[in-house]
């Protein structure tokens, strides 16, 4: 193990977002807050409560698994697309530095960063409304399951765009319909039968499900169910980035 | 001794189909400086990456100081140091960070006492805090070497290391190397100037269209250089080269019209006024004269068009 080659290549990445804390930190931060102002305050003066939890609560979980999906895919796939499209990546390839070394430094970057993002949301959130976590440690795993899920799905995005347009394509085309679709503001019983059902092939109910479960002890599908998809998620994710490098798709001509 | 870097049978085709190396053989001798010189597309930048781990090679095989580029990648990418073609660095990094960052690159623990000299021996220590957008071209060079330079390379490559770098610039990174190949690295250059070449190597390959056309000690290609040629434009033509005239190295061209004198510079300095001498004694008038000098460009060009 490269141990050197993975420290510097994680403090590297880690110390672009603090040169970037207004982009990285303070604006998921200010957005988030607009959400549960506009969620919580307009929304939840007609809902009071959802299954027995105040609506500014009940969101809580759904706008942190929001940020967590999109800041793990921003961090990762930019990190690794930059060093391509400015050309650094050079020493990267030449480096004694295996495939995993660098997933593991890249990814470990996207994900510790997202994750501190999320614990930030969550104080944040816990300034306007009561909060509770019944099952803490299920909310951790979640957390870092999920973080590192869209961290490595982020890394994937990063080696095949080859343009700034395809980083955001996806993102937005899929990644962010898919989390309010899939349950950040509600709860899916609220639904008539038929969008329930189509609901249940969005993935992210699941994630949302079970770390709204790992909080209020409410869950829309049971969390084994959401823990089992989380895990398919995360070997998908590992077998597209295993793909990759064993073809060098992308990165070595 | 065991090459520092022997590369055999190696092809590259791209994936657009292309074929940019063609069997190379190639080695490079420990401590050595080596100049790679090929016009613009030879492959020369192709061969060095597939050295370096950039470009996977289609076919052969490539080993640093014995051991196989793939199968002991760690071993031998820690060898060696690359300086690319292209000016590409971090934006917002310093230099003190962005050397160190290649030291833990390749495995090395911190060392700052070896950052300083680095840096140092590069003229960038005054700017080690600066952001990088904020130096200069010729800065961000030296930028490049010195993060070549952060791991303790036995080998460095240089790609066109002297592309869109002043006068004095040069003469430091000259300098450099020569120093560096005094502490035993090996050093490989890829250049199109003939001069570059000249100045610098103690051995010459040339390339061109994927292919290694010659590879030759400096000096006995400057012995080829050395040599003279003295063309005479007889009066009246000469059947052949009288007896009195056979220790001279002579030829007769354009129906005997022309003699021509082929000699060392340098060895028989005082050849042509014994010849000239020699030739009013046999009777031999002629109308005119000049000399050619072949340089390495004239080698170059017969190489590289013998091909075509
Ligand atoms: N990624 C690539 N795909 C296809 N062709 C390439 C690629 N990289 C280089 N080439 C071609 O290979 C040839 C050799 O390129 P290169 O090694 O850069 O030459 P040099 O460094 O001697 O100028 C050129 O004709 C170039 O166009
Ligand atoms: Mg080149």
């Amino acid at each position: 193990m490269n141990i050197h080659a993975i420290s510097a290549i994680y403090r590297f990445e880690m110390a672009r977002t603090r040169r970037t804390l207004m982009q990285s930190i303070v604006s998921p931060v200010i957005s988030t807050s607009l959400y549960f102002v506009v969620f919580g305050a307009a929304i939840g003066s007609r809902i009071q409560h959802v299954e027995g939890v105040s609506y500014g609560a009940f969101i809580v979980p759904g706008l942190i698994m929001l940020s967590l999906l999109t800041q793990s895919i921003s961090n990762a796939s930019f990190g690794i697309y930059f060093p391509k499209f400015t050309g650094t990546i050079y020493e990267l390839l030449s480096a004694p530095v295996s495939y995993l070394e660098i997933v593991l430094s890249y990814v470990g970057a996207a994900a510790t960063k997202s994750m501190v993002l999320g614990l930030i949301i969550l104080a944040t959130a816990a300034l306007f409304v009561p909060l509770r976590i019944e099952h803490p440690l299920w909310m951790i795993l979640f957390l870092v399951l999920t973080a590192v899920t869209f961290s490595l799905f982020g890394f994937i995005i990063g080696i095949w765009a080859d343009g700034f347009e395809k980083l955001q394509l996806i993102p937005l085309l899929i990644v962010t319909p898919l989390t309010f679709l899939g349950g950040s503001f509600y709860s899916i019983r609220m639904l008539p039968p038929l969008w329930q059902t189509v609901t249940l092939f969005n993935p992210v109910v699941y994630l949302i499900s079970g770390f709204r479960w790992s909080f209020y002890g409410l869950a829309d599908v049971s969390v084994g169910v959401s823990l089992g998809m989380t895990l398919a998620f995360l070997a998908a994710s590992l077998a597209v980035v295993a793909w990759i490098f064993r073809t060098g798709y992308r990165l070595r001509t | 001794m065991l090459p520092i870097i022997s590369v055999s049978g190696l092809s590259k085709t791209y994936a657009s189909g292309f074929q940019a190396l063609k069997n190379v053989d190639l080695e490079i001798r420990r401590g050595e400086i080596f100049a790679l010189l090929g016009p613009n597309g030879a492959g020369k930048t192709t061969l060095i990456g597939t050295v370096c781990g950039l470009v996977r090679p289609s076919k052969g095989e490539i080993r640093v100081d014995g051991h196989d580029i793939a199968a002991e990648y760690r071993a031998t990418r820690s060898l060696i140091g690359l300086v690319p073609q292209e000016l590409t660095t971090d934006a917002f990094e310093s230099p003190w960070g962005t050397v160190s960052f290649s030291r833990g690159l390749f495995g090395k623990p911190p060392n700052p006492a070896h950052i300083e000299k680095v840096l140092r021996e590069l003229s960038l220590w005054d700017k080690k805090d600066s952001k990088i957008i904020t130096l200069s071209g010729g800065m961000k060079r030296r930028l490049m070497i010195a993060k070549a330079l952060s791991h303790e390379p036995r080998v460095l490559f240089l790609d066109e290391p002297s592309a869109g770098v002043d006068v004095e610039l040069r003469r430091d990174m000259w300098q450099l190397v020569r120093s560096l190949r005094e502490g035993g690295v090996t050093i490989i250059l890829t250049t199109h100037y003939i001069e570059e070449a000249e100045e610098m190597a103690d051995r010459i390959g040339v390339i061109n269209k994927g292919e290694i056309v010659l590879v030759e000690d400096k000096a006995e290609l400057m012995r080829k250089l050395g040599r003279k040629r003295l063309a005479l434009q007889l009066q009246s033509p000469l059947e052949r080269i009288p007896p009195l005239l056979s220790r001279y190295n002579l030829e007769l061209a354009a129906d005997g019209c022309e003699m021509i004198y082929t000699y060392d510079a340098k060895a028989d300095r005082d050849g042509i006024a014994a010849l000239l001498r020699d030739l009013a004694g046999s009777g031999i008038a002629f109308k005119d004269l000049h000399t050619t000098q072949s340089s390495l460009e004239d080698i170059f060009v017969d190489l590289v068009s013998d091909r075509q």
